[in-house]
């Protein structure tokens, strides 16, 4: 780890305020300084590795609110990553991980698959007799907090249905890639086709390549460093073997990961490349507001947003998915306190730390619920799955729906 | 520390608010800053004032030190313990308790963070004006034991001006009120007042009551260029000296600007010696007046761009480059030495060019900030911890920064506090008489030295 980027910290608390887990505790071992401490500390030889110390060194949620905050350029949640990340390097995976990481989750069929069953077990009504008869309570703990975030799956996973050319609608603009997510693909996938129909209706061709792998976050989140670098080299040959203009994603975490892929691979000149024609969909649409804002109809809705970490701080989006929504005709449009607060889903963070993920959690639903809104639109899917599970349960419910179909709502009237 | 004393802490705050693992203790060991740390023995969060004063009288009894803390952004090494002793925080203390609109006052637990009160009164249309830099984070019982300044500062005051009444919790757990709500009171010494800018060495604050003001009707933002510094300095004179106070009048350097510039892409000019930021408000035909008046003189003193901004964004986005300034340089180097010299405001000039003087003699990076309309400056020099020679130089240079500073009739602290930072050129300021006045008034309220130990003298 790069001593210097732990000694920049000058401790002046500026990150404080924006950290999720020290807005909960108070506590500075939970703070984003107190993390780079303990990482210097531990660098420095004066503290070990205790239990104690792991404890609070994976109770960062890796939201990066810290970086966004840290007007010296430390960002305390990567460097914790990355601390974690280089112990992981030293103790290797193990064969459980080495088996996700790499046997499942790089290979789109394989997962899709493996989902298979629990669309089966939806659809057969064992879902509902499972849990009528509190049959999760008997299950392992998070097994069973999994299950219960899990919304109704399609019928199909997106990316064995879409065809690999959209055309677009009236005269061509453009060409432009679209890279699917894992669990877009697999839950999301009404969110996504509106992702393409917006697409093609604002005169893009949309080319959905079926090989594309998952973008390598799991494996950045599983410090798997060899599969992430897979991913990124898969996905770039893939795409850039195209004629795009962009790479479009609708995923907040797939967009952070591949704009990545040039600093994964060392700056390798394909892979800088393609990170640099990586647009989230907000960003293509919002370039695009004043031919979309024709096709708008109005939808008199009170509607909030929720910025997924993955967009906000660690893309820098935050104007534009706030400049589309305002673009609806009728649409009453309410700022959420604290709206680039994590949700606390955080990749598998909701179900390894249950605790901490319910108490950030439920100040994200005290916020919403202060806004009256009765629709919250965001556009990362962990997002979308803890947040559906929560508001659904809230009084009175709130919708959550992906930023696209929100739009595609508007476009169809 | 003994187990069985953490033991009897625990038994007053709670197990879960009684820290004493090695992490929690690294933690705890330091705060804004730089090169200062000290592992503490234990630290502990009490919930509510009962709970401060038996912590206290456990201390005070068995001869332990204690150390009050609130967010730790002091700049003058206040919230650190030396004699790992009990580290105590108060931002679980962080309720709003009353805000008194027909008294025009507000209650406060003094963990509340300084903006979370700046925005609970301003929905009520009041005022609380002290805003220092950090106070996004800082706790109000901070604020008061540093006397915290802001970029209001000139026109509004600093946070004594608004400490009406304070609970306090002496060493011996006893509890000491003073002031209130009343607006005139002068029975007997001050001790309101003598509380402010006690650093933690008096008392541990509970709870504050603060005055509160209208909320000004409109304000103004103005960006002003100059392309050499004595112009700047001068513009500033002269303002006051036409009788206008602005809100805010802020100086950068040439070197500030470079680095805010670099990270916050304001749209700062890179090829000027100074800028100011000043913010007129009040009345709307005042505001228009003042701002007018303020253009006058920049333009006589030669600015090359004036800048008003247009709205409230981008009266924000000015003030940002402002804001950040600290930061900003902090990104340039890993270690960031933060100085706090206050001069006559009509020195603003000559001190800022000997700042420049002494950076260059001793080969060092220094750029200056601060709030030019109090003559409170903050040269921030920009070096490497592991550089064993250039902090000594830096060192150097401040000890000569400082002895021109009080020969210029200033002060080695305008708002960051003495601490342990500042400890050793006290003296030269206060004397020997003001040093036993200050020891004698110690020992009146802490006689057996518990209480932030080692701090100011
Ligand atoms: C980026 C940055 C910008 C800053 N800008 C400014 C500025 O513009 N103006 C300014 O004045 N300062 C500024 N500061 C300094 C600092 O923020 C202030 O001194 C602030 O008031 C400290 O508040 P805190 O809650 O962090 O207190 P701490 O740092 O925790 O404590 C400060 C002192 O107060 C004592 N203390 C804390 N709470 C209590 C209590 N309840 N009872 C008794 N004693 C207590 C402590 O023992 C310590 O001596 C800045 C600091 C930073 C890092
Ligand atoms: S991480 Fe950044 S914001 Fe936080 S204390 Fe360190 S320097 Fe300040
Ligand atoms: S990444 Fe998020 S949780 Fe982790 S330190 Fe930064 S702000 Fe806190």
């Amino acid at each position: 780890m790069d001593y210097v980027k732990l000694i920049n910290c000058m401790r002046c608390g500026m990150c404080l305020p924006h950290c999720p887990t020290y807005k909960e505790t108070f506590l500075e071992t939970a703070s984003p300084r107190g993390r780079v401490a303990l990482v210097r500390k531990f660098q420095e030889g004066e503290l070990v590795e205790s239990e104690k110390f792991l404890e609070y060194v994976s109770l960062c949620l890796d939201c990066q609110a810290c970086a966004s905050a840290c007007p010296c350029g430390v960002n305390a949640g990567e460097l914790v990553a990355e601390f974690r990340c280089e112990r992981k390097q030293e103790q290797g995976l193990s064969t459980m991980e080495e088996l996700i990481l790499r046997k499942l989750v790089p290979h789109p069929d394989r997962l899709e698959a493996a989902t298979a069953p629990l669309r089966l077990y939806q659809r057969t009504g064992l879902q509902k007799v499972v849990r009528s008869l509190g049959l999760l309570k008997v299950f392992p703990a998070a097994l069973g907090r999994m299950e219960g975030l899990l919304p109704k799956l399609p019928e199909a996973p997106l990316r064995q249905t879409i065809s690999e050319v959209t055309p677009a609608v009236g005269e061509q603009k453009g060409t432009v890639g679209f890279f699917l997510g894992c669990v877009m693909s697999l839950i999301f996938t009404e969110a996504s086709l509106a992702t393409v129909q917006l697409l093609s209706t604002l005169g893009y061709k949309v080319v959905t390549p079926k090989d594309q792998k998952c973008c390598g976050a799991p494996n950045m989140l599983g410090h798997d460093i060899d599969g992430l670098k897979e991913a990124a080299r898969f996905n770039t040959d893939l795409f850039q073997s195209q004629e795009l203009d962009f790479v479009v994603t609708d995923c907040g975490g797939c967009g952070a990961e591949l704009k990545k892929y040039g600093h994964h691979l060392d700056g390798e000149a394909a892979a800088t490349a393609f990170s640099t024609k990586v647009r989230d969909i907000s960003e293509v649409l919002a370039a695009e507001a004043g031919a979309l804002k024709e096709k708008l109809k109005p939808l008199p809705l009170k509607v909030t947003y929720h910025d997924p970490c993955h967009i906000a701080h660690c893309q820098g989006i935050r104007s534009q998915p706030r400049a589309l929504i305002n673009l609806i005709p009728g649409i009453d449009f309410r700022e959420l306190p604290e709206a680039d607060a994590c949700c606390g889903s955080a990749g598998t963070y909701n179900i390894e730390k249950p605790e901490m993920s319910d108490r950030v959690l439920s100040r994200k639903v005290q916020n919403v619920q202060k806004t009256g809104a009765d629709y919250l639109v965001t556009s990362n899917p962990g997002c979308l799955l803890q947040l559906k599970k929560a508001l659904s349960e809230a009084t009175p419910p709130v919708k959550v729906i992906h930023l696209t179909e929100l739009l595609q709502m508007s476009l169809n009237g | 520390m003994e187990h069985s004393f953490i033991k009897a802490l625990s038994e007053i705050v709670g197990e879960q608010y009684t820290l004493s693992d090695p992490e929690s203790l690294a933690c705890y060991g330091y705060d804004s800053t730089p090169e200062l740390q000290s592992r503490p023995g234990v630290v502990v969060l009490p919930g509510r004032s009962e709970e401060i004063a038996k912590v206290l009288a456990l201390c005070d009894g068995a001869g332990v030190r204690v150390t009050p803390r609130g967010s730790g952004t002091n700049l003058s090494g206040g919230s650190i313990s030396f004699d790992a002793g009990v580290v105590l925080q108060t931002s679980r203390m962080n309720r709003i308790l009353e805000i008194d609109e027909e008294n025009l006052t507000a209650t406060v637990e003094t963990g509340v963070i300084t903006s979370t009160l700046h925005r609970e009164v301003e929905a009520k249309g009041l005022f609380y004006p002290p805003d220092p830099g950090s106070m996004n984070i800082s706790t109000m019982g901070g604020n008061v034991a540093e006397n915290s300044g802001g970029l209001r500062g000139l026109k509004y005051g600093v946070t004594d001006d608004y400490v009406m009444g304070l609970k306090t919790i002496l060493a011996s757990g006893e509890l000491l009120k003073t002031g209130g709500k009343v607006v005139k009171d002068v029975a007997g010494y001050n001790l309101n007042q003598l509380l402010v800018s006690s650093e933690g060495t008096l008392g541990v604050f509970s709870e504050v009551t603060v005055k509160l003001i209208p909320k000004p009707q409109a304000k103004k933002t103005m960006l002003v260029h100059f392309p050499q510094l004595e112009q700047a300095a001068l513009t500033v004179s002269h303002i006051i000296a036409a009788r206008i106070i602005p809100a805010t009048l802020e100086f950068l350097d040439r070197t500030t600007i470079k680095c805010v510039e670099d990270y916050a892409h304001v749209g700062l000019p890179l090829d000027v010696d100074a800028v100011l930021l000043i913010e007129v408000d009040g009345h709307p035909a005042q505001v228009e007046e003042d701002a007018a008046g303020i253009r006058d003189i920049c333009e006589r003193h030669h600015c090359s761009f004036f800048q008003t901004a247009a709205g409230p964004e981008e009266a924000l986005k000015l003030a940002t480059a402002r804001r950040v300034a600290l930061s900003a340089l902090a990104r340039v180097r890993p270690t960031t030495i933060l100085e706090d010299a206050t001069v006559p405001r009509s020195c603003i000039a000559p001190m800022v060019k000997l700042i420049q003087d002494t950076a260059k003699k001793y080969d060092l990076l220094i750029g200056t900030f601060g709030h030019a309309g109090d003559g409170n400056l903050h040269p921030t020099c920009l070096t490497d911890e592991r550089n064993p020679d250039e902090i000594k130089r830096a060192h150097q240079a401040f000890g000569e920064i400082f002895e021109a500073t009080i020969a210029m009739g200033g002060t080695i602290t305008g708002e960051h506090g003495v601490g342990v930072a500042k400890k050793k050129y006290l003296p030269k300021l206060v004397g020997e008489s003001g040093l036993k006045v200050m020891r004698g008034i110690k020992g009146a309220f802490d006689p057996r030295g518990t209480l932030n130990p080692g701090k100011i003298f």
